[in-house]
């Protein structure tokens, strides 16, 4: 198809080469250039930093006590108010404006709506102070105390064990379908000539344009009929009957490895399933991770297919769907929320950095040239 | 494009003795394809289009019967179709520009020689697009929430008082929806990467030579060789933004609030199927959609001559 995208992807060969190379196009840094590095670097992190500040705000929330979610004016980070122990009861400190104009910390003794009593805790044998105003207004003293059990928590509530399960399992049944089914179709575009081979192909490229909408009623009356809504069937068959990306990807992987060994193969008597299973295989093992990562990461955030065939059955559903249902019940609870939400992300996210150059740069096939 | 026709017509023949046994191997390969679909695309397809012309609804056995184009009829003139049209295109004005310029921006900026642990950058930028959809929401949800949201009390610390209410005034929901998309820059980005290493290093060095600024080099250089990668993000957000409906319907359970204003076109298509079960509504305006990502898809192809410069081939 299209010429001039980036040579990356005309030749895909180039891939393997550039692992290396990344910076190949990068002129080599010139002296003087260190105080513009730096700006640069310093915007980067900075555009950085506000991009994934939702991330941290989620895990200081995941960590902070009901408590202090649904109090104003508390700190950024998970903390509880510091207390101090008086006559065998815990008073909490606040900070208190005095008459003098200084302010101390003082332990709230009786709270009072016009009034309030206080204890010295440096001074805790002292008579207590009378002070005029309302607490509320005073702020708490703070310490840095992360809620850990807001994980074990939602873990119990939102039968986490069961959820991972069935997310794992359905992630990994449509992946090994993909797999199968897209490495026979791929193959078959790649290396056969066939009449109707590029009308075929790009049909296959034109259902990734096609919105979901026009297809879907019937689908899912297929599925009715043949009683599969409510179970995971609807999510893992139709995965063995390939999907465009995922086909693309591999046929362009495909293409850039030479065929001599092919043909050396055929010579020597191998059919074209041997030849694909121990010549192209063993040679293709980066798309065939990219496409297993791909998949894995795709099933396990999916939530529109679960929305559709799995509502209703807490028991067999996936984390992305158990998340919203949750949050449907606990939403008044945003510490509870962000535990769970952390927990249904910490896969995909652990995944994509252990994997992220295959990713990436399956990403960059896929991407450019459709 | 290229031009693969010429070598078209000669090929046939040669399809004799063995050329044709590896050709039925061919088929043999792509047949779970070819199977999936007929069964999953195809057929679905016709039969959708076939309920256009029907009168079935869930919520009334009436008895199946052909209505001709009264659903086309119903279709153009129900205001919620038009409202929701109309939603669609408000968040598409604000959202696609954001979708194709911001991925480009940290990519130049991912790209630039000055940068230094560029690789951990990219790692960073690339992150949140594999976070769960949902996650994502219920994260963006808290960071844009009115009074207990970081970035309201960001803006409180320059001076801004009343911050909005970004998700539940619908003045500002456009914009509250666009940032929770910007997590999805992701995919872009690389691209754009990719396609910002493709361009050869002798260009830039031509354009020193001439004395060109950056902002020269940018325009005449950088965009119009990455111009191919533009066009696709223009056309892949096209599609997306045609189809967006996943999060209004996460977000606010879709009902549409605040006052209809995140009832996009799809949300409304999905509610005739699966809470109205008006199938035959749902289905028209499934086609309807379909008709109208095709006639945009054809028009950015048509445009795409005069801009997207593909780089080798004859002009």
């Amino acid at each position: 198809m299209a010429v001039g995208v980036p040579a990356i992807v005309r030749r895909p060969s180039l891939w393997r080469r550039r692992a290396r190379t990344n910076a190949g196009s990068r002129p080599p840094r010139e002296r003087g250039d260190s105080t513009r590095s730096f700006i640069v670097t310093l915007i980067a992190v900075l555009a950085v930093a506000a991009f994934l500040s939702p991330m941290l705000r989620s895990i200081s929330f995941a960590l902070k006590s009901t408590e202090q979610v649904t109090q104003a004016g508390t700190p950024l980070y998970p903390a509880d108010p510091v207390t101090f122990s008086y006559q065998g009861k815990e008073l909490p400190l606040l900070v208190v404006p005095l008459p003098d104009g200084t302010t101390k910390t003082l332990a709230l003794l009786e709270p009072g709506r016009k009034a309030s009593t206080f204890v010295d805790p440096a001074a805790p044998d002292a008579a207590p102070i009378n002070w005029v105003g309302s607490w509320r207004t005073l702020e708490n003293i703070w310490t840095l105390n992360p809620h850990w059990e807001n994980f074990a928590k939602v873990w119990d509530l939102i039968d986490y064990p069961r959820l991972l399960f069935n997310t794992a399992a359905i992630a990994v049944i449509s992946t090994i379908g993909t797999l199968l089914s897209c490495t026979l179709v791929a193959y078959g575009f790649a290396r056969f000539r066939f009449p109707g081979r590029g009308l075929l192909f790009t049909l296959l490229i034109a259902t990734i344009f096609l919105p979901y909408a026009v297809t879907i009623i019937p689908t899912y009356t297929i599925f009715l009929k043949l009683g599969w809504i409510g179970s995971w069937l609807p999510l893992l068959v139709p995965t063995f009957f390939a999907n465009a990306y995922d086909v693309f990807l591999m046929r362009q992987y495909f293409m850039t490895i030479p065929t001599e060994m092919d043909e050396a193969a055929a010579i020597d008597g191998a059919g074209p399933l041997r030849t694909l299973v121990s010549v192209l295989l063993p040679q293709a093992w980066p798309v065939v991770i990219a496409v297993a990562i791909f998949h894995l990461v795709y099933s396990w955030n999916d939530f529109f297919g679960p929305l559709l065939y799995l509502s209703g059955k807490p028991e067999i559903q996936t984390l992305a769907l158990g998340l919203q249902r949750f949050n449907g019940i606990h939403y008044r609870d945003p510490g509870l929320i962000q535990a769970g939400t952390l927990m249904t992300l910490i896969i995909p996210v652990i995944a994509f950095l252990l994997t992220q150059k295959f990713f990436t740069r399956g990403l960059v096939i896929t991407g450019v040239e459709k | 494009m290229a031009a693969p026709s010429v070598a078209r017509p000669r090929a046939l023949p040669r399809f004799s003795g063995l050329g044709w046994r590896r050709a039925r191997w061919g088929y043999v390969f792509i047949a779970p394809w070819i199977v999936g679909f007929l069964i999953f695309t195809a057929f679905p397809m016709v039969a959708t289009f076939a309920f256009t012309f029907t009168n079935i609804n869930l919520t009334q056995a009436e008895p199946l019967r052909f209505v001709g184009l009264k659903n086309y009829e119903t279709l153009l003139a129900d205001r919620r179709v038009w409202d929701s049209l109309f939603v669609t295109l408000k968040y598409a004005v604000i959202a696609l520009p954001v979708a194709v310029v911001l991925p480009f921006l940290v990519a130049l900026l991912l790209h630039t020689r000055h940068l230094r642990f560029s690789g951990g950058f990219r790692v960073l930028f690339f992150l949140p697009y594999v976070v769960p959809f949902v996650a994502g929401v219920l994260i963006w949800g808290g960071m844009l929430s009115a009074d207990t949201g970081w970035l309201n009390g960001f803006l409180k610390l320059f001076g801004i008082a009343k911050p909005p209410d970004w998700l539940q005034d619908p003045a500002w929901i456009n914009y509250g929806l666009v940032i929770m998309g910007i997590w999805g820059i992701g995919a872009g980005m690389v691209v754009y990467l990719a396609g910002l290493k493709g361009i050869p290093t002798d260009l830039y060095e031509a354009a020193r030579i001439d004395g060109a600024g950056a902002v020269a080099t940018l325009r005449h250089i950088t965009i119009p060789m990455i111009s191919p990668v533009i066009f696709y993000t223009i056309v892949l957000g096209v599609v997306e933004v045609l189809q967006y409906f996943l999060v209004p319907l996460v977000l606010k359970n879709g009902t549409g609030e605040p006052g209809g204003s995140t009832l996009f076109y799809n949300l409304y298509l999905y509610k005739n199927f699966f809470t109205f079960q008006n199938m035959s509504y749902g289905a028209t305006m499934a086609w309807v959609l379909f008709a109208i990502t095709l006639v945009i898809t054809l028009i950015l192809f048509g445009t795409a001559r005069r801009w997207v410069y593909y780089a080798g081939e004859a002009r």
